[in-house]
């Protein structure tokens, strides 16, 4: 299942076209907008820093043909009436996926090469980061599995991915949370701040490797995997 | 013991009630062919017997086996062949052949797959994508995924549906030659097949069934068979 997934992205132009745009607007990002090279420190931070966001929009992009594709093109039929469970497939589909995500983060490894190039870096705070973005486009792309599940159309599953992890990038945000602030007291928006994306990345691009983040990580990613194995069920 | 059993199946979709209280059993050597018009329920009944829909109320067993409570050992016995034969259309016709052989854990995937090239006769366009296929093709494909790990149950919803008579002489010659080892539903509304494939005929119509007997009693009710189905299904 892991095998057919993961070459399907691979049959198909937009694979490649979601690899290079990932690619240039990850180190874009790192690089014009976060001042990476300007910053004068050997360090990832500032292009981990934009992961969220880029998360936010390409997991859904990846994720919104898991069920979505299966119902359109009627296959879900057959794949439903063979001898495994909706929870094989569904775990299958979603681990292709995520390694589909994990080679479009792998083809940046030439910035983390630069940076140790021009200067002399943690690495073992780099390979933290890159845990921590993994880790975040599961969170991600388990939302749009869910998303990817409720709709035949992959367009509905995308926007509908894209905007349920855009709120997760949302929180923890300054002007967000002043938002939030006005509605719920400062109290509930410090509980709220805790499941923002960026608030539980930022630890690992400062080479803090924690339970709680990797629970929040994982919690939401599996949540997102269990959910729409449930609704698929269902239907 | 039956190798498919149908228990009061009842499906309702909110206010429409699909199927109601379907029931019957098909031996080994049984090829039966489900007849109903348009909306009658036949599709919404397979796909309760191969337990991609759950029935309200009633079970569906397979080879002995529960559908809904034993879900993946039913389906191990059970080929189906959606209506439409939807397939992976990116893939090639070899490829998706290996898919489905590898999903059921054959012994030796390589080999059922070249078996069933051979048996469906796919293999000049074994390298082709699916989507490139014409209608006949793709429909044999499809007939060929359900047929790969030789099962004892053999489900088609419309098999030879939109296939020019040469294709359909095609599809039943292959049914025709494994059909004395297996269960096998077929639904249609090409009445013309009965006679040649079906050893029995069960009618559906409104969701409930109207007539459930051998061919050669139901070909007795007339010669006109368009007015016999049209009677029944009234």
């Amino acid at each position: 299942m892991v095998r057919r997934e993961f070459a399907g992205y691979f049959r198909t132009p937009l694979a490649y076209v979601f690899l290079a745009v990932f690619n240039a607007f990850a180190v874009s990002l790192a690089f014009f907008v976060g001042g990476l090279y300007e910053s004068g420190i050997a360090s990832l931070d500032r292009f981990f820093l934009y992961h969220p966001w880029l998360w936010a929009f390409l997991a859904p992009a990846a994720g919104a043909r898991l069920w979505a594709e299966e119902r359109r093109q009627g296959t879900i039929e057959l794949l439903l009436t063979w001898p495994i469970t909706v929870w094989q497939a569904a775990l299958g589909k979603f681990l292709a996926a995520w390694l589909f995500l994990a080679c479009a983060l792998l083809m940046t490894v030439p910035v983390a090469l630069t940076v140790g190039w021009l200067g002399d870096p943690d690495w073992g705070v780099i390979i933290a980061g890159y845990t921590g973005s993994l880790l975040c486009a599961g969170a991600c792309l388990g939302i749009a599995a869910i998303a990817s599940a409720l709709t035949r159309s992959q367009v509905i599953a995308f926007v509908t991915g894209f905007l349920a992890c855009f709120l997760l990038v949302l929180v923890g945000y300054g002007v967000f949370d002043e938002l939030l602030a006005g509605l719920l007291g400062s109290a509930g928006v410090d509980e709220i701040r805790r499941l923002g994306l960026w608030r539980n990345l930022e630890p690992f691009t400062l080479g803090l490797v924690d339970v709680r983040p990797i629970a929040y990580f994982l919690s939401v990613a599996f949540a997102g995997l269990g959910l729409s194995t449930i609704i698929v069920e269902r239907r | 013991m039956p190798l498919i059993e149908a228990k009061n199946l009842s499906k309702s979709f909110g206010a429409i009630r699909a199927v109601h209280a379907v029931s019957f059993a098909v031996d080994r050597g049984e090829v039966v062919g489900f007849l109903g018009p348009n909306g009658a329920g036949k599709s919404t009944t397979m796909k309760m017997l191969t337990g991609h829909l759950r029935a309200d109320e009633g079970a569906a067993v397979i080879a002995g086996f529960d559908v809904a409570d034993q879900a993946v050992q039913a389906k191990q016995h059970l080929g189906y062949s959606p209506e439409g034969a939807p397939a992976y259309g990116e893939m090639t016709v070899r490829e998706f052949l290996r898919f489905a052989a590898d999903l059921r854990g054959l012994a030796d995937p390589a080999e059922s797959v070249r078996k069933t090239l051979e048996l469906c006769r796919l293999n000049e366009v074994a390298a082709q994508t699916i989507d490139t296929l014409s209608k006949g093709y793709r429909m044999r494909v499809g007939f060929a995924q359900a047929v790969i790990h030789d099962p004892e149950v053999l489900i088609l919803d419309e098999p030879t549906d939109g296939l020019d008579p040469n294709q359909k002489f095609e599809v039943r010659r292959i049914l025709k030659e494994m059909a004395a080892r297996k269960a096998v539903i077929v639904s249609t509304h090409i009445l013309e097949e009965v006679g040649e494939l079906c050893t029995r005929v069960i009618v559906i119509a409104k969701g409930e069934v109207r007539c459930d007997e051998s061919r050669d009693k139901f070909l007795a009710r007339g010669s006109d068979l368009n007015a016999v189905f049209r009677q029944l299904t009234a």
